[in-house]
């Protein structure tokens, strides 16, 4: 073991108490430490983004971080998405409707991703979408699915507030 | 667990920083992490001593003075990228922005970091270069401001000295109504560029070129600034043949070549994205001034 630091923070509302190494990366840390495997490593270099998560609303690489920076931060991973045990979140119902995923491994940077986008941009062009998601790798879906669910997504979440 | 062992420090000022960079053994600066994180993880760096800036106080600004703006070494480029102070004063670098790296990456990344980083290919320093940008460093010795032509002294490396960290960078503004371009070419939106050009014009009421600066990023070491390209613009009109031809001196930069692009083709691309540069800054530029 090398040098470890105790770091707190919160993680899907949930507070963390931990010591960690302090060249684990984030990612390492919510998979190993926490147990939250829904956030997946591709290729640990900042390419694939697959490791997408959301700290403090803002959508980061958990590859691209070390674990000691998220002290005394606020996360949200995949697991982190849905309302509840048994409802699912717009964004994600969209890609069921529109297979936006197969084998599903680059979906929870996906949806990190542009849970993010569609805050900022609730009504985005085809063409926003696909450069919102351009950092994210998916060798399934050719995307179609993936855009499509995005748009879908995005008129959801404006009925559902009400715009 | 990827990146090899170090000792890993998080000072709240930037003389602790400077303290910490005299006296620790082996260190590296840690800011946004967008390029470091991937070298640690591939274990391309070894460093025993990582210092990150993400606490140091008072390097996250965007500021506007009466030439031009002043940047803080560590404001995030989303920060930069939503700025309405840059997109005023600053255009060509709000251009640039919408191409590096991704949403994921511009919410961690910095200006600092870039430049310090110095890829050819980035586009900041290309910037930075267009702009004739001051960067500003901080070491033991106290503050010194070196033009940003003096900066890159090799390929990825920055003229800063080992017990010094990049502090802040000075951009003067262009006339109002200037015309910008920032054009890349890449194989994926975000990705490194093969090859960009950043193109400033000011253009008076007859449509003549007045100022010229053209920068070419990813073909040679570091950003090149075509100077005798923006000579032979002054007095020009928009004509895009006039263009074409005096972008084809983009062939003779000292060029870089890869197994992604051989040397020739980015010496070609450099001609197209100058002259796509110019001709998108031409039509930007507001002739009334």
């Amino acid at each position: 073991m090398g040098e470890t630091r105790k770091i707190s923070l919160t993680v899907n509302g949930k507070s963390y108490e931990e010591d960690v190494e302090v060249r684990f990366h984030l990612a390492d840390f919510l998979r190993q430490k926490l147990g939250l495997t829904g956030t997946h490593l591709g290729c640990e270099h900042g390419v694939c983004g697959a490791c997408t998560i959301l700290m403090n609303g803002k959508s980061v690489r958990s590859c691209l971080m070390l674990a000691v920076q998220a002290d005394g931060q606020e996360l949200t991973t995949i697991e982190g998405i849905a309302p509840s045990e048994d409802e699912m979140h717009p964004l994600q119902e969209a890609f069921r409707d529109n297979h936006g995923l197969q084998c599903g491994f680059c979906t929870p940077g996906m949806l990190t991703t542009l849970l993010e986008f569609l805050e900022d941009n609730p009504d985005p062009t085809e063409e926003e979408v696909r450069i919102a998601i351009s950092g994210n790798l998916c060798r399934c879906t050719g995307y179609q699915g993936i855009v499509a669910a995005a748009l879908d997504a995005a008129q959801r979440l404006r009925e559902a507030k009400g715009v | 667990m990827k990146p090899p062992p170090f000792s890993y420090h998080d000072p709240g000022t930037v003389g602790e920083v400077i303290n910490l960079l005299e006296t620790l053994e082996n260190p590296k600066l840690l800011a946004g992490g967008q390029s470091l994180m991937p070298m640690l993880n591939m274990r391309y760096v070894m460093p025993d001593n990582i210092i990150d800036l993400n606490k140091v106080d008072g390097l996250s600004y965007i500021e506007e003075n009466k030439t031009g703006i002043n940047i803080g070494g560590m404001t995030l480029q989303r920060d930069l990228e939503f700025s309405e102070l840059i997109k005023k004063k600053c255009p060509l670098m709000n251009d640039a922005l919408q191409q590096v790296g991704h949403r994921q990456t511009r919410n961690r990344g910095t200006i600092g970091g870039s430049l310090s980083h110095l890829d050819p290919a980035a586009e900041l320093p290309a910037v930075c270069a267009a702009y004739d940008a001051v960067i500003v460093l901080q070491g033991p010795r106290g503050e010194r401001e070196i033009p940003f032509s003096e900066f890159p002294i090799a390929y990825m490396t920055p003229a800063t000295e080992i017990d010094e960290l990049l502090t802040g960078v000075k951009i003067t503004s262009w006339k109002e109504g200037h015309g910008y371009a920032f054009i890349e070419f890449a194989r994926r939106h975000g990705d490194f560029a093969i090859t960009s050009a950043a193109a400033l014009l000011e253009v008076d009421g007859a449509g003549a070129i007045t100022r010229a600066s053209l920068t070419v990023g990813g073909v040679g070491a570091a950003p090149v600034r075509m100077n005798k390209i923006e000579e032979s613009l002054i007095g020009q009109s928009g004509d895009e043949d006039k263009f074409r031809e005096l972008c084809e001196a983009c062939r003779e930069i000292d060029a870089l070549g890869d197994v992604y692009a051989s040397s020739e083709y980015r010496q070609h691309l450099a001609t197209v994205m100058s002259r796509r540069a110019l001709v998108k800054a031409y039509g930007r530029a507001n002739r009334k001034g």
